[in-house]
Order: structure tokens, then C-alpha cells, then sequence
């Protein structure tokens, strides 16, 4: 497949270097002597200094493997079975584990879905930030307080707080705690995975508010993985969208949001219904996502795809078609783009019927 | 065992009994052109108690809620995690004894304790989808057993019928062809399927009302959207009432006639869906419209969100309107006493001092 990025360099990142390069990813889960099953497949993703990068698809589509494996954090079964990742131009699959360590915290962080279980319930918040600075090299104890007293601060948790163990915080402010601790040694990278979907709305609203003051203040990248594109679509400049371990579109946001381009985001993005305006019918995602290990021949989506080709999708692996620089797509819809002019106009179905009020 | 029995008298605290512009408890019905309401509340109220011997608290989790759902209608319930949604509707279905208040199911009031045949007559009536469908079914027991139970507990078709019956069932939910699922256990069965299970089961009984407590919520993205609109279908052929408890508003304005917001255990605006969607009047409606992920309205501005502060503690509210601690038009009459309801339209009301 092609690659989406400009071509590979090495160095700093800088603004026209990417934080993080990851080429041809593809990694798969099994033991020595059982079948592999490939849960990313020559995925391509660049993301660079102030970024905000997302991540979208349903569940086993190889979003969260895709971020473990791109932060040195993946574990047996899992492996990667070939591409590269570069971070600020270094080889991160290359590194050790003992030099994984380093990296960790300090250059990438990295917050989970359920993070807020990450911390110890019987230590101090204050002592466990203490103990991450002082395996990351901070020795004067007193600085450290107060630079994590200073991360309280932004992240918007009482200092009171600092002192308290996590039984004590509130979900949301756990995980404000949890952020704040893993921007505490100020990494250029943050790698969020689902972070706010076990909280409430309004919670997660001011913690997604929160992370973009903090990224224009400290400037550090960030992807953002999710199911929910409708929220996405707000908060990140590029979105891949990826299925059965393949990114089978990316786009600026807001191209995505206005025109996605492959039959799987169109559905993606029509399974969210609107806050308002008016009431429609809207449908699913028909059919359930391949079985990973036994993928079928041609394009992946094709079993459940309302478009697709009879003759070409199931037999021939679709191109990448590039629409704009930044825009790409992987789908034979496309391979002659002019034939295609009303891409993404597709009815919506039929109306819901009439609203009206009769309770209270 | 009774069920009064079992339940003993340990929850018979009561709470404290607002004053309602709605039609003071035990109102007589409503008048004879106007179809009877599939379900009346009235002061609805239940508290917990928490913590141990000498430390315990008294959680308010749901203050005189008063409501009235006509036939054939949906209600989105919306509210936060701790807002009483759930405690609601499992009052409602008397999964829970209330504190205090009035549950009327169409017309037939439910007596504060009532018999284990009374009990039966309202689950007949009354039946709940619930959240997490890994949880909902018996793992020891087959997908048939589980749509069975009801139609044989609850009469609903002859002995010989019932094969049959469970297989239309199926059917009707999406689990086709039927004879594939019969067999199966829950753990065969994707979230989708088993929340389908769990929506036969909910039918069989052929109640009058469902209670959909997030049905969605556990489920993926994907999948979210033809569970709604499963519910949707089976609601409308059948003309069945339903509560479809939410915290997402978006999900609720697609499913719902009526959008009733909970906060802190209080119902504090009521109206149209469309009219809460499209002009919400109390201050935490606003807020939660402001926090949704809304793309045409919010692209590349950048937005100022506050939160104001925490969601409450339950156990410690403030006399007055619950949110006034983050209200911010609060006045001081808001923290004397909770506000009445007023009307912001002939549909849509709020209860808010603003108004």
C-alpha cells in the first residue's frame, strides 16, 4: 500500500518533521506454532508536534493493538510482524526494554480507557508522582511537589487533593489526576485511548476542553483513539478511519465530517444520530466486522458493503486513492474518481414521522 | 415467602414529600375523552442508606418525580450517572420499593405492598430492557428458556402454543432463523444478539410499558443504531408505551415523543423532544446541550465550556434547586426552595426560577 506521509527523515521533530512515523505497521496475536491472526495490517500514520490525530472504528478493529504496538507497549501473544515506528527520528521497536522505560513518561505518555484504575489505591497521589519523576531521573524532591502540584493546577484538581488517596477523587477527577501524571514530565507525545468514555458528558466535555488548553499551552501531539466519531470530528485535525486492522481512509477532520469517501466511514459516520433538526430514520452498520483469521479474498468491508462492486470488491484488493493531499481513501469506488461525482450524496432513508407531544 | 415479607419493613424511610403543581397524589384520573395514561407518577421518591452502624447517610437518589406517559408514546429520560434515571425506572417497575409516591399503571394504582399476585399482574404490565446484556441473562440457562419463562409465569400462550410463540418472538427481535438461536447459551451470543434476547424476553409478556434502562449503552457503535430502531419498530406495531432511559442526548432525541431531564434525583425540565433539543430552557439542560458532541455547530471555533463545578453529592443536597451550587444565573430565592414547574410553552416546562 501506499504511503500516506511525506517520505521518511530523520532527526528532531521539528515543524516540518512529524513527531511520530509509523509505516506499513501490521501486527498479529498468537503463539509459536498456532495461526497468527493480523489485527493491523500496513497501517501508515504520522503525527506531528501540537497534532491532534484520530483514531475511529468499532470495537476489534485494531485501533487500541495499533497504539500499543506504536508505543513499544505491546506484550505477548502480540508482536509486530513488520513496519516501522520512528519517534523524533529514532527507531522505537529498535529500543530496548530498559530504554522503552525512558522513553515512556518522559517522551510519550499514555492514557487508557480505564485509567483511572491505573492508580495504586493504597498510595498517595502525592507519592505516586513522586516515584514516577524519581525513576525518570528527578532527584530534588521539593521541585518535583511542586511541579506536580503545578500539573493539579492545570488539569483543574484541588491541590487539596494531592495529598488524598484515589478511593477519595470522583471518576472524573481521577482521570484529570491521570492526565495530569502523564504530562507531569512534560512528554511531546500523548496517546489517549478512549479516554473519557466511561465518564459522564459533561465530565468528558470539560476534560476533552481542558487536554486542548494544555496541547496550546505545552504543545505536545496527540492521538486520540475512539469510537465516537461524531466527538472526534470536533476535536482532531486528521482522522484515519480503520477496519479489520487497515486505515481505509484518513482526512482532515473536517473533510471527513463534510465528505467521507469510503462506503465504512459514510456508515460510521451516519450511525451517530444528530442532536437536532429533524427526526429521520437512520440506519446501522449491517453484518458484523470480519473474523480477523480468516479475512475475506479482495476488500475487507466487502461482505457488508451497500456499494459494492459484483466482480471487483470480493476478488481484487482495493487501490488507495488519493482525492487531496491529505485525503486518501481505500476503495475501488474510486479508481477512476470522475465517474463517481456525487460521492458521499446518499439518502438518509425515509422519515421518522411526525413528532408530537403528549406527555405531562 | 411473601414478597412483603422478604422485602421487610427496612426501607419504609420516607422522604421528603414536595409540594406539586402536577396534580396533588391519588389525583383523580384523567377525564373520559382523553386516552388513560399508561403510566401516572406521583411524588415518586426513594432513598438508600449507606455506609456502616453509626456512619450512615442517607443517599436521596430520586425526589417527588411526578409523570404521566400516554399510550403509544416514547419518553427519553435523560441525566448523568447518580441523576436517578435508573432508580426510576426500577421503582417503576418495582424492582425497588419507593420511599414515597404513587405508581399508576393504566389507571391501577400499585399499593405500597402489595401481594405477590399483585406484583405479577404489574410485571405483566410493566417489563425492563436492561443495560448490560453479559449480565441480563442467565448464563446457565438457553436463549429458549429465557424467552419462555415469561410467556409460561405470565399465561401467555397455551402449553402447546409456546414452541411457536418463543420462535415469533425471535423472530420479531432479528434472530433469525429462530431454530439457530434456540439452543444457544448467552455466552454464544454477541452484545447485540443478547440485548435482542433480552428484548424478546421483555416482549413475551405482552406488557403495556417498557422500561429500556440504556439498553445501548454497553453496545458498539454499530450495533447501537438497529437496537434503536429494533425498539422503534417493535414499539410502534405493537403500540407499546416506552421509557428509553439515556445519558446521550442525541441517542434520546431519536428515540423519544418526550424528553423529560433528571438532576440529582429531580426532574427539572419536561417538553417535546424537539423543543427540549431545540430551545432547552433550565440552566443544566443548556449545559448538557453545550457538552454533547455537536460537529455543525462547534467546527473549528473554539468552544468555552465550564462545568461549574461537580456533579452533586447525593447524600448532602442543598435545599432549594439542586443546581444552584452550579447554576450560573442562580438567585437567592433558588436556595430557599426548590422552584416550581412553569410552563415555557403549552408543551414544555422547566422547572427553574428563571422562568
Amino acid at each position: 500500500m501506499a504511503a500516506a506521509a511525506p517520505a521518511t527523515s530523520t532527526g528532531p521533530a521539528t515543524a516540518s518533521t512529524p513527531l511520530l512515523e509509523i509505516f506499513g505497521l501490521t501486527v498479529g496475536y498468537g503463539w509459536e506454532g498456532r495461526p497468527m491472526s493480523t489485527v493491523v495490517r500496513g497501517v501508515d500514520l504520522s503525527v506531528g508536534a501540537g497534532e491532534v490525530v484520530g483514531i475511529a472504528g468499532e470495537s476489534g478493529c485494531g485501533k487500541t493493538t495499533l497504539a500499543l504496538a506504536a508505543t513499544g507497549l505491546l506484550d505477548p501473544p502480540g508482536q509486530v510482524l513488520s513496519g516501522s515506528v520512528r519517534f523524533c527520528g529514532r527507531d522505537l521497536l529498535a529500543l530496548s526494554q530498559r530504554e522503552l522505560r525512558t522513553v515512556h513518561l518522559s517522551e510519550i505518555s499514555m492514557v487508557f480507557q480505564a485509567s483511572m484504575n491505573v492508580l495504586n489505591p493504597v498510595m498517595r497521589i502525592r507519592d505516586q508522582f513522586l516515584d514516577a519523576m524519581k525513576a525518570h531521573g528527578v532527584e530534588d524532591r521539593d521541585g518535583a511537589v511542586a511541579r506536580a502540584k503545578e500539573m493539579f493546577d492545570l488539569v483543574k484538581v484541588p491541590r487539596r487533593f494531592f495529598e488524598a488517596f484515589p478511593h477519595q477523587l470522583s471518576g472524573g477527577m481521577r482521570q484529570r489526576t491521570v492526565i495530569a501524571l502523564a504530562l507531569v514530565l512534560r512528554p511531546q507525545l500523548l496517546v489517549l485511548d478512549e479516554p473519557t468514555t466511561a465518564l459522564d458528558v459533561v465530565v468528558q466535555r470539560s476534560i476533552l476542553e481542558m487536554l486542548d488548553e494544555l496541547r496550546n499551552e505545552l504543545g505536545f501531539g496527540v492521538v486520540f483513539i475512539t469510537h465516537d466519531l461524531s466527538l472526534l470530528v470536533e476535536i482532531a485535525d486528521r482522522i484515519t478511519i480503520m477496519y479489520a486492522g487497515l486505515a481505509v481512509e484518513q482526512a482532515p477532520a473536517r473533510q471527513l465530517y463534510e465528505g467521507p469517501r469510503h462506503p465504512y466511514s459514510q456508515a460510521l459516520m451516519r450511525a451517530f444520530p444528530p442532536l437536532g433538526g429533524e427526526r429521520r430514520r437512520l440506519e446501522g452498520i449491517a453484518g458484523q466486522p470480519p473474523d480477523l483469521r480468516q479475512l475475506p479474498p479482495g476488500c475487507s468491508f466487502q461482505p457488508r458493503c451497500p456499494r459494492a462492486i459484483a466482480g471487483t470488491c470480493e476478488v481484487v484488493a482495493p487501490p488507495l486513492v488519493r482525492f487531496e493531499a491529505e485525503h486518501w481513501a481505500v476503495c475501488h469506488l474510486y479508481d477512476r474518481v470522475d465517474d463517481h461525482p456525487n460521492v458521499t450524496d446518499q439518502g438518509l432513508g425515509e422519515d421518522h414521522g411526525e413528532k408530537g407531544a403528549t406527555v405531562g | 415467602m411473601s414478597l412483603t415479607r422478604a422485602w421487610g419493613r427496612t426501607t419504609g424511610k420516607r422522604g421528603p414529600l414536595l409540594v406539586s403543581t402536577l396534580g396533588a397524589p391519588g389525583a383523580p384520573r384523567q377525564a373520559a375523552e382523553e386516552p388513560l395514561a399508561v403510566l401516572e407518577v406521583h411524588g415518586l421518591t426513594k432513598t438508600y442508606t449507606v455506609g456502616r452502624v453509626g456512619h450512615q447517610r442517607t443517599v436521596q437518589a430520586m425526589t417527588s418525580v411526578d409523570l404521566t406517559l400516554a399510550p403509544g408514546r416514547v419518553l427519553g429520560l435523560v441525566g448523568e450517572s447518580g441523576s436517578g434515571k435508573t432508580t426510576f425506572v426500577r421503582t417503576v417497575a418495582y424492582l425497588e420499593r419507593p420511599a414515597a409516591g404513587e405508581i399508576r399503571v393504566l389507571g391501577r394504582a400499585l399499593p405500597r405492598h402489595p401481594s405477590q399476585r399483585r406484583l405479577r399482574e404489574h410485571r405483566a404490565q410493566v417489563q425492563m430492557i436492561f443495560q448490560d446484556p453479559y449480565t441480563s441473562l442467565d448464563p446457565l440457562h438457553t436463549v429458549r428458556y429465557s424467552v419462555a419463562r415469561p410467556l409460561r409465569s405470565f399465561d401467555v400462550v397455551p402449553r402447546r402454543a409456546l414452541a411457536g410463540a418463543v420462535d415469533d418472538l425471535l423472530e420479531q427481535v432479528g434472530l433469525v432463523p429462530p431454530a439457530e438461536f434456540l439452543r444457544r447459551y448467552p455466552y454464544q451470543l454477541s452484545g447485540g444478539q443478547r440485548q435482542r434476547v433480552g428484548i424478546a424476553r421483555a416482549l413475551a409478556a405482552q406488557p403495556a410499558l417498557l422500561l429500556a434502562d440504556e439498553p445501548t449503552s454497553m453496545l458498539d457503535v454499530s450495533i447501537r443504531l438497529s437496537i434503536m430502531n429494533l425498539l422503534l419498530d417493535l414499539q410502534r406495531s405493537r403500540s407499546l408505551s416506552m421509557v428509553f432511559v439515556t445519558h446521550d442526548l442525541a441517542g434520546a432525541s431519536y428515540m423519544s415523543d418526550t424528553i423529560a431531564i433528571m438532576y440529582a434525583g429531580h426532574l427539572v425540565e419536561m417538553g417535546p423532544a424537539s423543543e427540549v433539543m431545540g430551545s432547552p430552557r433550565h440552566p443544566y439542560t443548556q449545559l448538557l446541550r453545550e457538552a454533547a458532541p455537536d460537529p455543525d455547530k462547534h467546527f473549528g471555533a473554539s468552544r468555552r465550556f465550564d462545568a461549574r463545578g461537580d456533579p452533586p453529592d447525593l447524600t448532602n443536597l442543598p435545599s432549594g434547586c439542586p443546581f444552584a451550587p452550579r447554576c450560573p444565573h442562580v438567585r437567592p430565592e433558588c436556595r430557599a426552595e426548590l422552584p416550581q414547574w412553569r410552563a415555557v410553552s403549552p408543551s414544555q416546562k422547566v422547572r427553574c426560577a428563571l422562568y
